[in-house]
């Protein structure tokens, strides 16, 4: 007769729930924040990944949405401002075997932290980046940030912001992420399919998540998305398949030429077979690009997975590096090292 | 027939020299770094003592023939134990006008001095600022000078190359250095041994190479341009096997060999800056060793990269120069709130700002002690020669992870590109840092503290039921939760500054050579070691009573300190910078300190210091 081992029977571990994840820290984040739903998100989803909890790291810098750490029980570091991906590659190429998620925000992550950014994009390290975009510096009470809209009054901007703003997802792309999504605060079900399908990625993962700062810039996202003009405002991008959005699915993406027209589908004989279909692993990510370049109220925004290719991560190619050394040249003998090149004896 | 056995039969004289300072100078493109260094190896295979300085331009390759451009390197060598570079050459090869107009005020009265005459005329005069041709004009009386050719000699030496005469003219040092050989009566062994390692690939200008060396050994014996050759015999060192090092090798060496007798891996994050960034290209080749090398994006990502690698368990570190120091602040106060190890070095050069990036100075204690926000104690250490950055660096390395502390090494440019023998020590000699990781999760407390270090626990992130979080608001003690109580914050406040304070109990007492009381101590930190050193035992030569100490540990101090210099009438203090190892040692209430700043770049000279001490002496009451 042959034992079956259950999870949570037999001595078997039991499945990890989004209680594991939770901690005993009180959080204080405003009453009404998007964060809540964040951090509910991704507390349902790290029980999903199969990854032992104590292989969990989150990495944060300063703001609001970098309290994450606290309120996660896994391994954590409230870092400092801008520092979340450069302190989460150190993690990383330390030990490749962990999991390792960054909080930030839109200030930190855009603006004092911009250039950690685009490097630990670009180095293709596998650090999965969420991104909290509000649109304002929150923790600092309401200073207009790199991607606030022109014209925009906050305490630093009585006139209103000459400041040209940031797209976060271009940026991504610029900077040669090799994933690049968006999702929304307050949208569970698609959030938690982006967080999936981010932890199964290897390599950077970056995902612009639009929410809410009810105290300092309440309704950052409403026009898009909000529940009752999500379907005709937003668009989720799915690869592979045709790029439809609406209540009825009735109206779609064309390309033409490198614009993007939208259209209805049964107006102008358009069908479903003419509308764009979403390709998500160009390696130079030409579409992904065109599609991060469409905004509200010019476009509905497109959700979903812009961008997701292979290829090789940073911290295996360090590795692999080394275990090479080692195998051609043996591992190190510090006599030899130090006696190394020219000697004499005295005496 | 070689030419080493012709010479047996040549006729000039030869004599005996204890000490010898030769100065290499040229344009930056003219090799003599390496012409320098090739004299260097050969002197430190026959056995001499010897302590070099290298003097370079920040630009790459400034104008040709221009004064910014001059490069030179000095090497001192001898039969005796010597402390520096030397004061002053013994001998200078000038290889253009420039280099002489730049150097020549140093060499001594009567002093050889070997130009190139090829390069003295027309535009190189001009852009040396000479109005008339310095060989011609008896400006040069005060010293023996040999006019040669080198730029023509080696043309015809390298004849038979199929060498261009760009490629040829590169070769005229090697046929500077074959005749510095010749009068030196040294073998040209280790440098064919270079040529043959360096151009393996080149075979053509290795060959070039070798040819021009052998020529100007050659010309010197044919020419009997001197008259009289000199030898230097080895040196009496301690007993051992040696090899020749700088300060940044030994910082780089002293890591690997910290990295062994601890078990840990260690992570270099890092950005170049000069003149750190050789102690990165080495240990970047160690990769069969347990050290991961990272260049980062900034000096803020290297830094913050080494914490996250501590943070999981690995050691970090960052190199880096002043500059780039202050760019790590923040960071590095991140690893004093989270309390995690980590080792900086910060190798000083000229400032502030950009200030002189290759020239040497000793300006950034104030910065590793001071230059944070708020209360931000962390140890500070400063080798005093380039063998001792080895041991330094492991020191850094024990006081980190025995404390869970960053700590600064402060070394200098100096130190880092400066080269002496270094008896080269066995690896059972060398301490063994223990480590331990807590995997227990009974009663853990991420803040909860060891009895005697007052070290917080240490936890890779992967042990199960160990799950914390740290970071860089004020933590609670023992807990480590985020605490805003104001007798909390206090009482973290004096916990890492009690903890940093306690690593006194576990250093050396400061040492006095000489008396142990007296009219007068010289203390120094770092490298102003050498200089100290020479100019002490040349006072003594002259019949003054004078002690002297060196400190390695600047924060905390050694324990004995303030009542040793309590000890001595006065304390003359010599530093590169306007004092400010005399400021904080008034601050530690001393009152007996007499500061004597040099900021100009350069090292002291030992006749610098000789004169401070017999000035300081006719100033004591008797």
């Amino acid at each position: 007769m042959s034992t079956v081992i259950e999870p949570g029977k037999n001595g078997a571990p039991a499945p990890l729930t989004r209680k594991d994840f939770v901690t005993d820290q009180e959080v204080r984040w405003c009453p009404g924040c998007g964060d809540y739903a964040i951090l509910n998100a991704v507390q349902q989803v790290f029980p999903k990944l199969g990854i032992p909890r104590e292989k969990f790291v989150f990495i944060a810098g300063i703001g609001c949405s970098s309290r994450f750490p606290y309120y996660m029980n896994t391994y954590g570091f409230h870092t400092i401002h801008g520092r979340a991906p450069a302190v989460a590659t150190g993690v990383k190429i330390a030990n490749p075997e962990l999991s390792v998620w960054v909080a930030t925000g839109d200030g930190d992550a855009l603006s004092i932290g911009g250039n950690h950014l685009i490097h630990a994009l670009r180095r293709n390290i596998d650090i999965k980046i969420l991104m909290f975009n509000n649109r304002i510096y929150g923790l600092t009470k309401g200073q207009y940030s790199p991607t606030s809209e022109v014209g925009k009054k906050t305490k630093s901007t009585p006139y209103g912001s000459v400041d040209a703003p940031m797209n976060p997802i271009s940026l991504a792309l610029g900077a040669e992420a090799s994933f690049v999504a968006r999702s929304i605060d307050v949208h569970a079900v698609h959030l938690q399919d982006v967080l999936m399908q981010a932890a199964a990625h290897k390599g950077s993962a970056f995902i612009e998540i639009l929410q809410n700062c009810n105290i300092f810039n309440d309704g950052a996202w409403e026009d898009v998305a909000a529940k009752e003009v999500r379907d005709e405002r937003n668009v989720d991008l799915r690869h592979g398949q045709p790029i439809k959005f609406g209540k009825a699915k009735d109206k779609g993406f064309v390309l033409k030429g490198l614009e993007i027209e939208v259209v209805t589908i049964g107006e102008n004989g358009i069908t479903e077979a003419d509308l764009l279909v979403h390709d998500a692993s160009d390696p130079h990510g030409r579409l992904a690009w065109i599609l991060s370049r469409c905004t509200w109220p010019d476009f509905p925004v497109p959700i979903g997975v812009f961008k997701s290719v292979s290829r090789p991560t940073y911290e295996v190619g360090m590795h692999e590096q080394m275990a090479r050394a080692k195998a051609d040249k043996g591992p190190g003998n510090l006599e030899r090292l130090l006696s190394g090149g020219e000697t004499w004896m005295v005496g | 027939m070689s030419i080493a056995e012709n010479v047996a039969g040549r006729s000039v004289e030869k004599e005996s020299l204890d000490r010898v300072v030769i100065r290499f100078a040229g344009d930056s493109g003219d090799g003599m770094q390496l012409t320098g260094m090739q004299f260097t190896h050969t002197a430190a295979l026959v056995g001499n003592d010897l302590s070099t300085f290298p003097d370079f331009p920040a630009e790459i390759r400034a104008p040709a023939g221009s004064l910014p451009g001059v490069s030179g390197f000095q090497v001192h060598f001898s039969s005796s134990e010597i402390s520096t570079p030397g004061d002053a050459p013994d001998v200078l090869v000038a290889m253009n006008p420039a280099a002489l107009k730049v150097n020549i005020a140093d060499l001594k009265p009567n002093g050889i001095l070997i130009v190139n005459s090829h390069a003295f005329k027309g535009k190189n005069l001009e852009y040396a600022g000479y109005a008339s041709n310095p060989l011609e004009d008896g400006s040069l009386s005060g010293f023996r000078v040999f006019l040669v050719d080198l730029t023509t000699l080696t043309r015809k030496a390298l004849a038979e190359t199929k060498l261009g005469q760009k490629d040829t003219d590169r070769s005229k040092n090697f046929f500077a250095l074959g005749m510095m050989y010749w009068l030196y009566n040294r073998s040209m062994e280790s440098t064919y041994r270079f040529i043959d390692r360096s151009f393996a690939k080149k075979p053509e200008l290795g060959h070039a190479n070798r040819l021009a060396l052998e020529a100007g050994y050659a010309y010197c014996l044919a020419t009997e341009v001197f008259q009289t050759t000199y030898e230097v015999p080895p040196a009496k060192l301690p007993a051992g096997r040696y090899r020749n090092i700088s300060g940044n090798s030994a910082l780089a060496l002293g890591l690997v060999a910290a990295s062994e007798r601890s078990g840990l891996t260690f992570m270099l994050g890092s950005y170049p800056i000069t003149p750190a960034s050789d102690i990165l290209h080495e240990l970047s080749n160690y990769k069969n060793f347990n050290i991961m090398t990272f260049q980062a994006e900034d000096e803020i990502a290297a830094v913050s990269a080494a914490i996250g690698a501590s943070f999981t368990g690995a050691l970090g570190l960052t190199t880096t120069s002043g500059p780039g120091m202050a760019l790590k602040m923040e960071a590095i106060n991140l690893a004093v709130m989270t309390e995690l190890p980590l080792v900086i070095f910060d190798i000083q050069r000229g400032g502030p700002s950009t200030g002189l990036p290759t020239k040497t100075e000793q300006a950034d204690l104030f910065q590793a002690l001071f230059g944070r926000n708020s209360e931000s104690p962390i140890p500070v250490l400063a080798p005093c020669t380039p063998g001792d950055c080895f041991h330094i660096a492991m020191e850094a390395v024990r006081l980190a992870v025995t404390y869970m502390t960053p700590v600064i090494v402060l070394s200098d440019g100096y130190l880092a590109n400066g080269s002496e023998p270094w008896s080269i020590p066995s690896v059972d000699s060398l301490t063994e840092i223990k480590v331990s990781f807590r995997t227990d999760p009974d009663e853990f407390m991420p803040y909860g503290r060891d009895p005697v270090t007052q070290a917080r626990p240490w936890v890779k992130p992967g042990t199960p039921g160990l799950e914390h979080r740290i970071g860089g608001i004020e933590k609670a003690d023992g807990s480590g939760h985020i605490s805003y109580d104001p007798g909390n914050h206090e009482n973290m406040v004096k916990r890492r500054a009690a903890r940093v304070a306690g690593i006194a109990n576990d250093i050396a007492d400061l040492e006095v050579d000489g008396p142990a009381t007296g009219k007068l101590l010289v203390m120094g930190w770092g490298s102003t070691h050498g200089a100290i050193v020479g100019a002490v035992e040349e006072a003594r030569q002259k019949g003054l009573d004078v002690s002297r100490a060196h400190l390695r540990h600047l924060n905390p101090f050694p324990k004995n300190l303030l009542s040793v210099l309590a000890r001595f009438d006065r304390v003359l203090v010599p530093e590169m910078n306007l004092g400010q190892l005399a400021f904080i040692l008034r601050g530690h209430g001393a009152t007996n300190i007499d500061s004597y700043p040099k900021v100009q770049g350069k090292p002291f000279k030992i006749a610098e210091i000789v004169e401070r001490i017999e000035k300081a002496l006719s100033e004591v009451p008797v």
